[in-house]
């Protein structure tokens, strides 16, 4: 039985032809871009081509883009990468309160050294709000990091407005793009970002490949120190299979976003139709216009997220979560709660997020299997027992 | 992640329900912390004759809440109070380490259950 794939917010599969494009430069081609001889030439070529690539899916110049491990590294380089410059200074850092971990953890490494961290807050659909924003930011502060859309619920922020902001009050903005990047536009200059990350395996490339957009004349401290890879702002001999990769999954993302977008985001819809209209007691988390394609966030009252997962993982769906079970830390999802989220509900937290390879087919198969899985853990809730005696 | 035996007992969880003139209730945990039980026994003669509990959990609360009542049927009172958390884990086969709370809720649950259900017995005894 094929499985029926619906957490593509986690990692999204590798597209065949992303794959034929790596397979030369896992074989033959094998040269390191750095040597100066012809093998190290061809390999050389193939990551400028895949550069220009990279650098044209997000409106930017080869020279802006630095090539990481990650997003998460690419969030490391932007926030630490920045900070650096202004160890033993009074200065501040405004983050989201609904930031990746990857940012949120590395805000607080930076605490650790002496950096004020200062957490903006977020409105009940998860958009920033921007009068906290702007009482966030005085004379001290360094960078605003403002992720394009979060990765739970989908909710797109409005980053021309931020950065109009943070513009006027001459303060970097970096934004995470790990989830919009290769999904929907992304022009760093409509957007007004000074740093942005991206991420390959979340539009059909391959994972261990991410870059950190770093506009020209930002100073950024380097992470990895060691060759002059990168320029000089991020050491080690490149990956460059997987940076070839990066490069296919940035054109065909180019070429087909708008017929990608136009397929996934109708299923989108419908999915949330049916599970509001067919199941009670549900609601949706994040803003219903302003959300990403594929991403469909629901809060399922009176039952446990990680139960519903596993049984629909034995239907053969993968899905996933913002139950604190699901967690190492046992605590929920810390965007859901930053929405406002009662605990409860955030705990019955499902998230399903679709690609371009699902179809209505899939959709018609969860919306089989889902409600008689959450009428079977409500039958033993002691939460909906309560909630029907009390109606 | 689970063993078979707990994945066994999620699927199919004995005891499922409500007792509804229970001796005695035991209620843990809330929904903040993501999980919550409420055990029913009925007492015959120091013997714990039915066992009942309704579980708001993963996939280790349930099974776990599954475990104990089948473990704590049929035993004296003193016997079911000695049943620990750890007791339900090895009977699971074990559970993971950011699970083992939930084996701590279900012995609780049934332990407040008994404690309810001691009360009570004192209250008329009164």
């Amino acid at each position: 039985m094929n499985r029926i794939y619906l957490d593509h917010a986690a990692t999204t599969p590798l597209d065949p032809r992303v794959f034929e494009c790596m397979e030369p430069y896992l074989k033959g081609k094998f040269g390191n871009p750095s040597s100066l001889h012809e093998d190290g030439r061809i390999a050389k070529e193939a990551i400028d081509r895949a550069r220009e690539e990279v650098a044209a899916l997000i409106g930017a110049s080869h020279e802006e883009i630095v090539f990481t491990s990650s997003g998460s590294e690419a969030n490391n380089l932007a926030l630490k990468g920045v900070a650096f410059s202004y160890m033993n200074t009074n200065s501040n850092i405004v983050v989201s309160e609904i930031e990746h971990t990857s940012v949120l953890h590395t805000a607080k490494s930076l605490e650790k050294m002496g950096f004020e961290i200062r957490h903006v807050k977020v409105n009940k659909d998860a958009t920033l709000d921007l009068g906290s924003l702007e009482k966030s930011i005085d004379k001290n502060t360094i960078l605003v990091s403002m992720m394009h859309a979060n990765n739970e619920v989908g909710t797109i922020e409005p980053i021309e407005e931020i950065s109009a902001v943070t513009r006027t009050m001459g303060v970097r903005l970096h934004s995470d793009a790990v989830q919009t990047a290769g999904t929907i536009p992304v022009d760093v200059n409509m957007l007004g970002v000074d740093l942005l990350s991206m991420s390959a395996h979340q539009f059909y490339g391959p994972k261990g490949i991410g870059a950190l957009f770093i506009r020209k004349g930002t100073r950024v401290i380097p992470q990895i120190d060691g060759g002059v890879q990168e320029w000089g702002r991020r050491a080690g001999t490149e990956n460059v299979p997987a940076i070839v990769g990066f490069g296919e999954a940035c054109r065909l993302a180019r070429l087909e976003m708008a017929d990608r977008v136009r397929k996934i985001a109708p299923l989108r819809d419908e999915l949330i139709r049916r599970i509001t209209t067919e199941i009670e007691q549900v609601r949706l988390n994040g803003h219903k216009e302003r959300r990403l394609p594929g991403n469909v966030n629901v809060g399922i009252e009176f039952i446990e997220g990680e139960s519903v997962l596993l049984f629909l993982d034995m239907e053969g769906i993968s899905v996933s979560t913002g139950s604190a079970c699901t967690s190492r830390a046992l605590k929920a999802s810390h965007v859901c709660l930053a929405m406002g989220i009662p605990h409860e509900v955030a705990q019955g937290s499902l998230q399903f997020t679709l690609g371009k390879d699902n179809s209505i087919d899939d959709v018609n198969k969860l919306m089989e299997v889902l409600p008689p899985v959450v009428d079977r853990l409500r039958t033993m809730s002691p939460l909906y027992h309560k909630f029907i005696r009390s109606k | 992640m689970y063993t078979e035996k707990v994945m066994e007992h999620f699927k199919n969880p004995r005891n499922v329900g409500v007792i509804e003139d229970a001796d005695g209730i035991g209620e843990v945990g809330n929904p903040m912390c993501g999980d919550m039980m409420t055990v029913y026994i009925k007492v015959e003669d120091g013997v714990i004759k039915d066992i009942k509990y309704l579980t708001f959990g993963c996939g280790a609360a349930i099974a776990v809440t599954s475990m104990i009542s089948e473990m704590a049927k049929g035993l004296t009172i003193e016997e079911a109070l000695k049943l620990s958390n750890k007791d339900v884990a090895d009977e699971l086969g074990g559970l993971p380490q950011q699970k083992i709370h939930c084996s701590n809720l279900g012995a609780d649950a049934l332990h407040k259950a008994i404690q309810n259900y001691l009360s009570k017995k004192e209250g008329h005894a009164q």
